[in-house]
């Protein structure tokens, strides 16, 4: 335990990608099983426990600090595990510190009303960052910047691996993930996944750009529509069924609606998720309130219908058919939807073409009819892991831009940890003063070249007016041309709007800041 | 009256001062007689007609003030008493930083002791607390919350050690104030048996020389200014907390940043600094110590300065003692 708490607490405190990667590496080479593999569950929050904290905390501190400078900590910490980690009063070296495995062992089995002895005997064995480290293990929220994909990363990259033959058999494995291990180490073979409806890696697009659509061949491409929802796989065995997000995650818990309606499917389909009603698609917040929840209600299933509607087929049943080409997949798939009683399914439609200018004109109309934009796809591509070029072009619609008012500026992380690279902006609006004043509308990091950051970064200095931490509030009068795919209601940002993909266009030194866009202008590009 | 200390030892919108003593006590403005307890900025300003302090202080205030440090320098080392205005003044040590002390203000029987800053932990670079029993305890709440308990100082040390040796291929900024905090980082990590040259950033280079020239060994240190910055891969170089921020650390490929201080205690406030690698020790008292101190000096009154007094006054009452918030101006809290 540790060893691993000092793992989680350099991880919490290091921002750079490669520097995690690093740290994890480093812990998979030299942590002995089935140690790591708990700890691997951990990071790719694998472990399933939910204690019931906030009871659970009440009666540990109880007996140990004064209600009063408990409150006082908790305001000023701002974390109830931090602040119970650090209050805990020191017995360090009272009994041997636990290991991850009984950890595990013991909480797999615990009775309710033994958590907080056994919780407080662990506790008395370690030191602060240990017993924080415990504390977020047990509660589950961890907090350190380590996505699953990462984690997954780490352990392929640590034994010379691939990341994506990792996702292959990841979900066949079980915890404490021996068998992967010995695998990754040269010990045994590859896990064999046998029939569980394992993730199989996707096949992505690049984008279209300048002047390659001059260089294609039109008989030798096939068009979609770009659909406006996530990336998902369905992959199913019959019996058991799993839907899973472009990087592997399992989400078939927040979508129980999905596994009801594809009963008996047997086979690996790629697709895109929706929230369909009747046969109208609804806009992507619609399904943002749908991705990432633990419990879905009836009413929320009743209210943001989910679909897929498929593109691809990667297993026909227990069949192989990546290899096969696009025309033969796709009617494999028809075949395959068409047999089954499948409710919340739908195909892709194949839009015919005969010149890229009657493509063009689509893609321009796209906004209008609430689509992304196109996809194109070579007729002859086998269905490849990763990002092959020249198989499969996603044409997205052109974006929408306005002009914002540079309003906070942040520093970066890694190369860019002593520039201000990263920039929230602001529209007008009418105050309750009938002032004019600025509301934050979004934040971007990008779009700019490494000279305009140096000249960014040295604006933000020469104009800072307030300090935040690592946050700087500049003198408001910078203008950005933002460039952005759409803006989406939002209840979280006091503007009342969230943009998606919003990225610098351009930077208008020139323009004065009082000619900048309104709020009310950002509203109206709000999708119907 | 003289039982009430408050009618003859209060707080002004010059500092804390002494009215039959007719002296300032690390005054926030210039003042004819301040009696000084540490050389930081926000206890030591310039500017003073008379300055009555340590050798040690009066000397780091000459280092970093020259003429300005003050009019007539006086120096009252630890141990010794002189007589102002029939007020006998005294200093003790407040393992605070080299030089640093506490203030005995002895009037009529009635002994008050202004702590300034101060630590119990053990400290190479300067004079150990002493305890001295009183009847009015002034004291400092930078820590003053249970959560702040500093980790032991030897152990944070040897974790950089470690790092150095296991992130061979990063440099290592260990971002530090320039008095005291600097000293003590270099003396721990020689202890902790570092002993390639450390590279300072040039602000730190004169303090470093004066602890030197007070027998504090801090064995082989380099100007930053002098190196190419590829070939710092894997050293430790220190600065102020506000060069790592600063476009001075361009200059090195991918450092990893480090910052010793208690703050870096709470999770928050060590990424309000960017830090990678924060390191949790202190010249201040922590939570324990504050305590213990309070327990130790068996006075019946505590005056609480700056800091979090809110905590450390509601625990005074709990410890059946008379509080009070002295509302002095000028001090920093967060500074450390």
């Amino acid at each position: 335990m540790q060893v691993f708490a000092e793992l989680m607490n350099r991880l919490a405190f290091t921002s750079s990608r490669n520097a995690k990667l690093d740290l994890m590496q480093d812990y998979f080479r030299t942590t002995p099983d089935p140690d790591r593999g708990i700890a691997l569950a951990v990071l790719t929050d694998g472990l399933g426990l939910r204690l019931p904290f906030r009871r659970l905390v009440t009666q540990l501190m109880e007996p140990h600090v004064d209600p009063v400078l408990y409150k006082l900590s908790r305001d000023y910490v701002g974390d109830t595990a931090e602040t119970v980690s650090l209050l805990w009063p020191a017995r360090k070296g009272e009994g041997p510190v636990p290991t991850l495995p009984e950890i595990h062992r013991t909480l797999k089995s615990l009775k309710r009303t033994d958590a907080g002895p056994v919780l407080s005997g662990w506790l008395d064995t370690l030191d602060a960052n240990g017993r924080w480290a415990l504390l977020k293990l047990v509660t589950g929220g961890l907090r350190i910047g380590v996505s699953a994909r990462l984690a997954k990363t780490a352990i392929a990259q640590a034994f010379n691996h691939n990341v994506a033959d990792v996702e292959e058999v990841w979900h066949g494995l079980s915890l404490p993930y021996e068998n992967l291990f010995a695998w990754l180490e040269g010990r045994a073979d590859k896990p064999d996944p046998g029939d569980t409806p394992v993730f199989r890696p996707v096949m992505l697009a690049h984008p279209l750009e300048g002047d390659d659509l001059a260089k294609l061949e039109p008989r030798d491409w096939v068009a979609e529509w770009k659909w406006d929802g996530i990336r998902v796989q369905l992959a199913g065995n019959g019996r058991e069924l799993r839907l899973y997000s472009r990087t592997g995650d399992d989400i078939s818990r927040s979508f129980p609606d999905i596994s009801d309606g594809f009963q008996g499917f047997s086979g690996v389909a790629d697709g895109e998720l929706l929230v369909m009603r009747d046969d109208d698609i609804a806009p992507f917040s619609d399904l943002q309130q749908r991705l990432n929840r633990k419990n879905v209600s009836t009413a929320m299933m009743k209210n943001f219908p989910a679909h897929i509607r498929f593109y691809d087929l990667l297993f026909d049943r227990s069949e192989d058919i990546r290899a096969s080409n696009l025309p033969t997949r796709r009617k494999r798939l028809e075949a395959l939807l068409s047999a089954g009683k499948f409710t919340r399914a739908s195909l892709s439609e194949v839009i015919g073409f005969e010149s890229f200018d009657e493509l063009t004109i689509l893609r321009d109309g796209a906004r209008e009819a609430n689509i992304e934009g196109l996809m194109l796809k070579h007729i002859a591509s086998a269905y490849l892991a990763g990002r092959p070029r020249g198989y499969w072009f996603k044409w997205k619609r052109d974006a929408l831009t306005a002009d914002c008012v540079l309003m906070y500026a942040q520093r970066g992380s890694g190369k860019r940890s002593s520039f201000y690279s990263d920039y929230t902006f602001g529209a007008w609006r009418t105050g309750e003063n009938g002032q004019n004043e600025l509301v934050p509308v979004g934040k971007a990091y990008s779009g700019f070249t490494d000279d305009e950051l140096k000249r960014l970064d040295r604006f933000v200095r020469d104009n800072t007016v307030e300090r935040f931490g690592p946050v700087r509030a500049v003198t408001q009068e910078l203008v950005f041309e933002v460039a952005f795919d759409a803006v989406q209601p939002s209840s979280r940002h006091k503007s009342g709007i969230a943009m998606r993909f919003p990225r610098i266009h351009r930077i208008r030194w020139d323009k004065p800041a009082n000619e900048a866009d309104r709020l009310d202008t950002l509203l109206t590009f709000i999708a119907r | 009256m003289i039982h009430d200390p408050a009618t003859w030892l209060y707080p002004t919108a010059k500092g804390l001062y002494c009215a039959p003593g007719d002296f300032y006590i690390d005054p926030s403005r210039p003042v004819d007689r301040a009696v000084i307890t540490h050389g930081h900025a926000d206890h030591a300003r310039p500017g003073n007609r008379s300055v009555m302090a340590t050798r040690q202080t009066l000397d780091i205030m000459q280092v970093r003030y020259g003429e300005r440090a003050g009019g007539c320098l006086q120096a009252l080392n630890f141990g010794e008493t002189i007589t102002i205005n029939g007020v006998n003044v005294g200093m003790a040590p407040a393992g605070h930083i080299l030089g640093a002390a506490q203030v005995i203000v002895d009037w009529k029987g009635y002994r008050a002791v202004i702590s300034g800053d101060y630590k119990r932990a053990i400290d190479p670079t300067c004079a150990g607390f002493e305890v001295v029993r009183c009847n009015l305890f002034i004291t400092e709440a930078t820590f003053g919350l249970p959560v702040f308990v500093h980790e032991n100082a030897a152990t944070e040390a040897a974790r950089l050690v470690a790092s150095l040796s296991a992130s061979a291929h990063r440099t290592h900024l260990l971002g530090v104030y320039g008095l005291g905090k600097c000293q003590r980082m270099i003396s721990l990590v020689r202890s902790a048996g570092y002993e390639k040259p450390i590279y300072l950033h040039g602000t730190l280079q004169g303090l470093c020389d004066y602890y030197a020239s007070q027998g504090v060994n801090l064995g082989e240190l380099r100007p930053f200014a002098d190196q190419r910055p590829d070939d710092l891969r894997g050293e430790l170089v220190l600065c102020p907390p506000s060069a790592i921020a600063d476009r001075w650390s361009r200059r090195m490929s991918d450092p990893l940043t480090a910052f010793a201080s208690g703050w870096m205690r709470v999770r928050a406030r060590a990424r309000q600094r960017d830090t990678e690698f924060p390191i949790v020790i202190s010249d201040h008292a922590d939570w324990p110590e504050l305590l213990q101190t309070i327990s130790d000096v068996e006075a019946g009154e505590i005056w609480v300065t700056h800091g979090r007094e809110d905590a450390l006054l509601h625990q005074v009452s709990t410890m059946g003692l008379k509080g009070r918030a002295l509302a002095l101006v000028g001090f920093e809290d967060e500074g450390e």
